[in-house]
């Protein structure tokens, strides 16, 4: 069913970085480490993006999470500082956390993607398109009228909230 | 082309690690970049979807767009919230930070 | 075989398989020859690159600069490469190994995966993505990780202060720039690296828009540390920044990188704002335009190598208020007046059609259009930067005055002040 070629390949290498990344992200002691296993997993996620005809949401993928949010993760880790070595990182619920987690991946696993949209699955014939929207769609998506102008406006109206909150938030108070 | 499931079960498990991640830490910060993968769990998905289902119609890109926004406004607010309370109470762990007053 | 040029990419593959090789090993084997050879370019220039840097530095400071090994002391890096490979490498107690080994490395790939959008020449060009100037972006802030990286798994205070003070400084340069990238974006209305190249045939967008030139230089020598901005490695301040613990080859990746990020980013200059490889002949005979592209970037380039030589550092605070207080405001106004006057351009007729858009005279009546607006943007910084330059001189004349005043020390009283 699966023919091994190139970009079956590309994509198990993303997958599996993308996955490695953030299971190092919930069990890495040392939180730099979690943060640096981080951007490997946001990395994969990018990947993933490019075999997805998106490279414009990998570019902002990288330049977004690797540049800005990561950056600001290490800069909050490093800031506090004598919390980076605690010897308990789990709390008491562990392990109800991790079956709850497994219990949720197996339903979505075997209860939603597999039999709608698996290799038996109702929904299994997808016929890809060979063409897809480009960055100029999306430009024009974004501020057309007809489409979201409203979204975007309200994103960027987000964005400020969020930067001035953020500088009052974290400010000292003289 | 690798078909729509395989990327459907890897954008769950990221998902599903993220909840654990939520769960389960107790540091803060680890607990903010728990969620940063569940929306990037959430993005992956939005974009299979928009690639296998509807690839001329922008509304999945687009919806990645908001998704990064949100992101970037959670992570700068979250980690504000983060530093001040450190500021207070030299601690990050949550569950020291159990009182809404003081 | 007479076979078209299309790209680095596709010329080798077609041969390859005329001649009885399976596709797909051919097409892996072009594509490893072209990634190579893209790769070893910059890695190679920058010996040279560094050769050049230190005899200017060396004539601005009335010095011969290298002279002893080859002629005109040329393997004098070469001698140095050698050095530095067989000294011995020295990771610190309490270092985090992996990471401290991973720094250097990743530093290295944030500028020569650059390399990968450059247009060469109108035929050949690593990769001509959609969205090149995006990617450019997303890639040069990956070295900000890098300094990171190295500075906490170098288990020093000093290395950690360091890469703080350089994170901020990149984190906020970063933004003027992405602003005036966004204005050769638009004049182009495309974010590929060869279609900006393209649209430069009839004017180059330094004379279209020359404040986001500016700012993209300043912010540019910014990023890659230059003087008067390089406070990435102030010696006299900081012990050395960052990389003070490394040693060896990996010292040597850190220093080549900077090397090589300075003239890369002067290349990115010479693309989005001097035409890239335009110029007579470059379409018939492509090699031409890759000598363009070099001695375009290298117009750019020594300047900068010259200011190194001659200016002395901004003090952290300064290079802080400058980007924040004055380069940020400049480049969003610049970005929505040129929005504007572009927008008039083409309501009103101006812009050149798409016929004769490589046709000098046709641009004329856009860029003397475009050109009131920068002036306009040019005059409207300059009232702001007088008026906060006085303001800081008058505060400063005050407190000096009052000092005067209670010490009783005339002697520092300067002229200046006196007129107050």
């Amino acid at each position: 069913m699966l023919e091994l070629n190139v970009s079956t390949l590309v994509f198990f290498i993303f997958a599996v970085l993308s996955i490695g990344g953030a299971l190092g992200v919930v069990i890495s002691r040392n939180l730099i480490h979690g943060a640096l296993f981080l951007i490997v997993s946001l990395f994969g996620g990018a990947g993933l993006f490019v075999l997805l005809a998106a490279p414009f949401m990998a570019a902002v993928q990288v330049l977004v999470y690797i540049g800005a949010i990561a950056i600001l993760i290490i800069f909050a880790v490093m800031l506090t500082r004598s919390m980076t070595n605690i010897r308990e990182i789990f709390n008491r619920q562990w392990w109800i956390s991790a079956v709850a987690a497994v219990i949720l991946l197996a339903v979505l696993v075997v209860g939603v993607v597999l039999p709608i949209w698996g290799p038996n699955g109702t929904q299994s014939e997808m016929v890809l398109s060979e063409t897809t929207a480009t960055v100029q769609d999306l430009g024009v998506a974004l501020v057309d009228g007809n489409q979201y102008v409203l979204p975007f406006e309200v994103a960027s109206l987000l964005l400020t909230a969020a930067m001035v909150g953020a500088i009052v938030i974290a400010r000292d108070n003289e | 082309m690798v078909p729509l499931w395989m990327y459907l079960v890897v954008s769950a498990a990221v998902f599903c690690i993220g909840v654990y991640g939520v769960l389960a830490r107790r540091n803060a910060v680890a607990i903010l970049m728990s969620v940063e993968l569940m929306l990037n769990a959430v993005n992956i998905n939005l974009l299979a979807f928009w690639r296998y289902v509807a690839p001329q119609n922008m509304a999945g890109q687009a919806f990645a767009a908001f998704v990064f926004v949100v992101a970037a406004a959670e992570a700068a607010v979250g980690l504000a919230i983060v530093i001040a309370v450190y500021r207070n109470r030299r601690s990050v762990i949550v569950e020291d930070v159990n009182l809404l007053r003081g | 075989m007479p076979q078209v040029c299309d790209n680095i990419i596709s010329t080798l593959a077609p041969c390859l398989t005329q001649s009885g090789m399976n596709p797909d090993v051919a097409q892996f084997i072009s594509i490893l020859l072209g990634v190579v050879l893209v790769a070893s370019f910059p890695l190679l220039l920058v010996i040279f690159l560094i050769w050049v840097e230190r005899k200017i530095a060396a004539r601005v400071q009335d010095r011969l600069g290298p002279n002893r090994v080859g002629p005109f002391g040329l393997f004098q890096n070469i001698a140095d490469a050698v050095k530095l490979i067989i000294k011995e490498d020295i990771t610190p107690a309490g270092a985090d190994r992996l990471i401290y080994n991973l720094a250097p490395i990743v530093a290295m790939l944030s500028v020569i995966l650059i390399w990968a959008v450059v247009p060469f020449t109108p035929y050949n060009i690593g990769a001509d993505l959609d969205i090149g100037v995006l990617y450019f972006v997303a890639i040069s802030s990956i070295g900000t990780l890098a300094i990171m990286m190295a500075g906490w798994s170098s288990n020093n205070k000093y290395a950690l202060l360091g890469a703080f003070r350089v994170v901020a400084q990149l984190v906020s340069y970063e933004v003027p720039m992405v602003l005036a990238l966004l204005v050769p974006v638009m004049l182009a209305s495309s974010m590929s690296m060869q279609d900006i190249a393209f649209a430069q045939l009839g004017m180059w967008f330094i004379v279209l828009t020359p404040v986001s030139a500016f700012i993209f230089y300043v912010s540019n020598l910014a990023e890659t540390g230059r003087a008067p901005f390089d406070l990435i490695e102030a010696e006299s301040e900081l012990v050395a920044g960052y990389n003070i613990e490394y040693s060896g080859m990996k010292f040597g990746l850190f220093m080549a990188n900077e090397f090589m990020h300075a003239f890369t980013a002067n290349l990115l200059f010479a693309v989005l704002f001097m035409g890239a490889w335009a110029g007579p002949g470059a379409t018939s005979l492509p090699i031409l335009g890759f000598i363009y592209l070099m001695i375009k970037t290298a117009i750019v380039y020594i300047p900068s190598l010259i200011l190194r030589a001659t200016v002395p550092r901004v003090r952290i605070d300064q290079m802080m208020a400058f980007n924040w207080k004055f380069l940020v405001p400049v480049s969003i106004v610049n970005v929505i007046v040129m929005a504007f006057v572009l927008k008039l351009v083409q309501v009103l007729g101006l812009a050149p059609s798409p016929e004769n858009a490589s046709d000098f005279l046709a641009n004329i009546p856009q860029a003397a259009a475009l050109l009131l607006g920068n002036v306009v943007v040019i005059a409207a910084a300059m009232a702001l930067i007088r008026g906060s330059v006085r303001k800081e001189r008058l505060s400063e004349a005050a407190k000096l005055a009052q000092r005067v005043q209670v010490e009783g020390d005339k002697e520092a009283l300067p002229a200046t002040v006196a007129q107050h």
